[in-house]
């Protein structure tokens, strides 16, 4: 039945080419909007419970309603447009950020050939990607023109520059082990004899921890996140947006944080891989074991926002050039020359 | 192939407005916006080209990095556009005749391929062998084989230039209050703190 809607002749014209690409965005972009939104109440409920609160339990049965209702506030709000603000800049700001968190998806492997776009240069298409976010804060806080979202701009400009370094260090070290760029290719080098220990995490366990801590920097999260320290900068980079470009900004930080979750699961947890190949495991499927794997990520993240204090600037500067780049860039001299010394160099 | 045409056109006309507008537009921030529209873009046209890898480098390198501290550079400049436009009569020949100059020597780099036919395999690039090979490996086995000394010293000069950046803006200033990390590691109980049995009524 399925196999003769497909081979309709309609799906091999150009119309039809362009209908099933739509239907493939829609079918990828519906389901991570959801997670953004039930990010939200996660994260609401996680950091309550770790301080002893309820969080939001008013609003449908445990509260479930509640980001519908915070989205639809939001939308029925007024767009304001300060007087003193670049006004085209300013529009194009909280629509770039969303944009980029939307667009890295077409890369993801949801599971083996089942991703939009497989290119071979995968994960350099996710660096630039992440690497690009950092426009929609700056022109934001510039084009705001007024000086707490100028400070936090700025902030952010150095910061996200400071650990895009030591990430594109740790992917290197990825690459070395997978030699390929392709996504797809980075999951299937991880399935081993031993389940979750032949994945990443294990022999790579410092670049784990390194790329981890340089991606809560990436997306602006506690413990980082100067550029919107609200006790100094008001709200940083977007004191001056209400209503939907604020919204556009709040879903784009929350999508880029599942992206680059989603990205530690495909490195370094095995992507769409069962922790063990035996009878119960191999019975759920690969899309769900990504998606555990991204939720578990996504709960250090809420974990990590809970507990910490937030670090000071020189300090975080202090992390990224002085701690995390020379430990990276030996640990790619010392993956390299293991990888050469025991003639282990993949695809050679 | 329309649609690869289609594109094609799509990004050039793209490209070359944005770069109209960098040296257009009255405000600076505004240039630099439209250069990474104009580096965005030529992305793309490599895409086209079946040149994956140099375009996700453009824009890791170049929009990701270089224009950001760019931007960083120019929002933090305090310009006045009238005064900034005053010279622009006095400038204009110089600007002209280097213009003029580059497109000269456009035209004669084409042309030498005709003036001199022997040119022609000079500019033939050592091509990787079709197949299964995707360009990135392509890349990578002639950059580290047979250009392994030019890649070698551009990352030469390179360094050459950072430190000379770092030489020509570090000063030594007096009075500056440092935080050093180690030191405050390595302090001890004993040193750090001195406990004094103090009697009542009297002070220390």
């Amino acid at each position: 039945m399925v196999d003769q809607f497909m081979s309709w002749w309609f799906w091999d014209s150009f119309v039809g080419q362009g209908v099933l690409i739509v239907a493939q965005i829609v079918a990828i972009l519906v389901p991570l909007l959801l997670s953004v939104a039930y990010l939200t109440y996660a994260e609401r409920k996680v950091i309550g419970a770790m301080q002893l609160r309820k969080g939001p339990n008013i609003v449908g049965p445990f509260g479930l309603l509640q980001p519908i209702a915070d989205a639809v506030k939001l939308l029925f709000k007024e767009t304001i447009l300060p007087a003193g603000a670049n006004k085209i800049v300013f529009i194009m700001a909280p629509m770039l950020t969303f944009i980029l968190a939307m667009i890295g998806w077409a890369v993801i492997p949801f599971d083996y050939g089942l991703v939009l776009a497989d290119i071979n240069v995968g994960i350099l298409y996710l660096f630039a990607i992440s690497s690009l976010g950092v426009y929609g804060v700056i022109m934001a806080g510039w084009a705001s023109n007024s000086k707490y979202p100028f400070l936090g701009a700025l902030r952010s400009a150095a910061q996200m520059v400071s650990y895009e370094v030591s990430m594109g260090f740790v992917i290197i070290t990825v690459l070395l082990l997978v030699g390929s760029l392709n996504l797809t290719d980075i999951v299937m080098a991880q399935q081993g004899d031993y389940g979750i220990f032949s994945w990443f995490w294990l022999p790579m366990l410092p670049m784990f921890v390194i790329f981890f801590i340089s991606i809560l920097a990436e997306t602006n999260r506690s413990p980082f996140d100067l550029p919107e320290g609200e006790s100094e900068l008001v709200a940083g980079f977007f004191v001056e947006y209400s209503s939907m470009p604020f919204a556009l900004f709040f879903l784009g930080e929350y999508a880029n944080m599942i992206l680059m979750s989603a990205m530690t699961a495909i490195l370094f947890l095995g992507g769409w891989l069962p922790p063990f190949d035996i009878a119960p495991f191999t019975w759920i499927p690969g899309p769900i074991w990504l998606f555990i794997k991204i939720a578990m990520v996504l709960f250090c993240f809420l974990w990590v926002r809970a507990t910490f204090p937030r670090y000071r600037y020189d300090q975080l500067m202090r992390l990224g050039w002085k701690v995390f780049l020379p430990f990276s860039l030996f640990w790619v001299v010392l993956t390299a020359g293991v990888l050469i010394a025991f003639d282990m160099v993949p695809n050679s | 192939m329309i649609l690869q045409g289609l594109a094609f056109y799509l990004f050039a006309a793209v490209t070359v407005a944005a770069g109209v507008m960098v040296i257009t537009s009255r405000n600076p921030v505004h240039s630099v916006l439209f250069l990474i529209l104009a580096f965005f873009n030529s992305a793309g046209l490599f895409v086209l080209m079946g040149a994956e890898f140099l375009a996700m480098i453009l824009v890791v390198v170049y929009v990701g990095a270089v224009a950001v501290l760019f931007l960083f550079v120019v929002m933090m400049l305090d310009i006045n556009f009238v005064q900034m436009r005053e010279g622009f009569m006095q400038y204009l020949p110089l600007g002209a005749m280097i213009g003029l100059i580059l497109l000269v020597e456009l035209i004669l780099v084409g042309a030498a391929w005709v003036i001199a036919p022997q040119a022609e395999s000079l500019a033939a690039v050592p091509a990787a062998p079709a197949g299964d090979l995707h360009n990135t490996r392509a890349i990578g086995n002639v950059l580290y084989t047979d250009y392994v000394y030019l890649f070698q010293v551009s990352g030469l000069i390179l360094l050459v230039a950072m430190i000379g950046a770092i030489v020509l803006t570090l000063r030594q200033r007096e009075g500056v209050k440092r935080q050093s990390i180690a030191e405050q590691n390595a302090r001890k109980r004993d040193e750090a703190v001195e406990v004094k049995q103090i009697p009542t009524g009297s002070g220390v």
